[in-house]
């Protein structure tokens, strides 16, 4: 594998490559020094190029919090949306447009607490999505609150004494929901992290990545465990790489060894497939399939006037 | 490049050598770059940028072999690499 191959677009002297990709006007972004969350969003833009799929054809969707920021900064088609609801607003842009590759980029706070009723169901449905949800244990845009993913024993704001609620095990979670393609890696990981993004664009079905990152603020702070750097080392040295592991077994205990890697990657009926399979079964050949507005024969393409 | 013992195909294939450009004041001073960099090129300025961090500075420019990982790793999009046209002759 060369690696070059997996960066997209070459630079050139004057210029970052991926400048072209990223609201500049938006530079520099808020998060903080020795933040994984911008190392995440080079290895998104890279496997969006390296996936060849269309620029117009790929939209973004986050949510709130230091992760929703991703959708402000990427020069995609974006929607930045309320509180947990990232999820809904991309199934109705998928449903609406089936043409569409619809990424959801946000973190754990946002789409397994608040909007973890919708992270379910969008697995269970296997919406044709991709997820890739940015875990650093806890609520850090808001001052480091415990999140449904603080490993027990972990200090945050709101649980000075060490966190003692079970955290989640998000593939876990995902997986026995329904999901076809489930993978975590670090922020460290970006070749690997390159290719899971890849993957899970051009994977029909619910995708879900999630990827580790330091929060040196809040998280590592109140914990003292040094810098975002630190961290990164610390993911260097204690990361295990098991692929197809069960997810079951997918824990991540308080500054322990910590499983990578691609775990499920199946192919089963999409929520649309499924739709239109049962339709079709049902209403024979009064019933139509929705293509959406980008399909260049239908009438609604040709009144519409953007194509 | 050292290696243990002379590669088979050391006459046909050449280690690429690529260029290290910097943005000094993009840089917010994280120094995954530095720790990475498998060739050891880049090192901590002494000097500071306007935002009070410490940007990388090239240290050894001919050690660079081009792997673009410090590019894929800087959370600023403040490090990159080009490709030197002419392959390192060692």
């Amino acid at each position: 594998m060369n690696p070059n191959q997996l960066l997209g677009k070459r630079g050139t002297a004057d210029a970052h490559p991926m400048e072209d990709f990223l609201r500049m006007d938006r530079m520099p972004h808020i998060w903080c020094s020795t933040c994984g969350l911008g190392t995440c969003l080079t290895a998104f833009i890279a496997a969006a190029q390296e996936s060849a799929i269309p620029r117009e054809d790929i939209v973004v969707v986050s949510g709130i919090g230091c992760t929703g920021r991703a959708a402000g900064y990427l020069k995609y088609d974006s929607f930045h949306t309320t509180h947990g609801r990232a999820i809904p607003y991309a199934t109705g842009l998928k449903v609406a447009n089936p043409r569409l590759k619809v990424c959801i980029i946000s973190g754990d706070g946002d789409l397994v607490s608040i909007g973890g009723n919708h992270l379910i169901h969008a697995a269970r449905r296997n919406m044709d999505l991709t997820v890739i949800c940015v875990n650093n244990f806890n609520y850090a845009m808001t001052g480091g609150q415990a999140a449904p993913t603080t490993p027990q024993t972990a200090i945050a704001t709101t649980t000075p004494y060490g966190a003692f609620e079970r955290p989640f095990n998000i593939p876990f979670l995902v997986d026995s929901c329904g999901a076809t393609y489930v993978a975590r890696w670090t922020a460290l990981h970006v070749r690997q992290l390159t290719i899971a993004i890849k993957e899970a664009l051009l994977h029909r079905g619910f995708s879900f990545i999630e990827v580790i990152s330091p929060c040196p603020t809040v998280y590592a702070r109140r914990n003292r465990l040094g810098t975002g750097l630190d961290l990164m080392k610390f993911y260097h040295d204690h990361s295990i790489t098991k692929n197809f592991a069960s997810t079951r077994e997918c824990d991540i205990k308080f500054q322990q060894d910590i499983v990578v890697g691609k775990f499920v990657q199946r192919e089963e009926p999409t929520y649309l497939d499924a739709m239109d399979a049962q339709m079709k079964k049902t209403l024979g050949a009064k019933f139509v399939p929705y293509v959406g507005p980008m399909d260049p024969n239908s009438e609604r393409t040709k009144s519409d006037a953007r194509t | 490049m050292k290696y243990w013992r002379k590669p088979l195909d050391s006459d046909r294939k050449k280690a690429p050598h690529g260029n290290v450009h910097v943005i000094f004041e993009r840089c917010k001073g994280c120094g995954f770059c530095i720790a990475y960099c498998p060739r050891q090129v880049l090192e901590v300025s002494t000097e500071y940028n306007r935002k009070g961090y410490h940007p990388p500075v090239v240290a050894h420019p001919e050690k660079c072999v081009n792997c673009r990982l410090c590019e894929a790793l800087c959370p600023e999009f403040a490090i990159w690499n080009t490709l030197d046209e002419v392959p390192s002759v060692e």
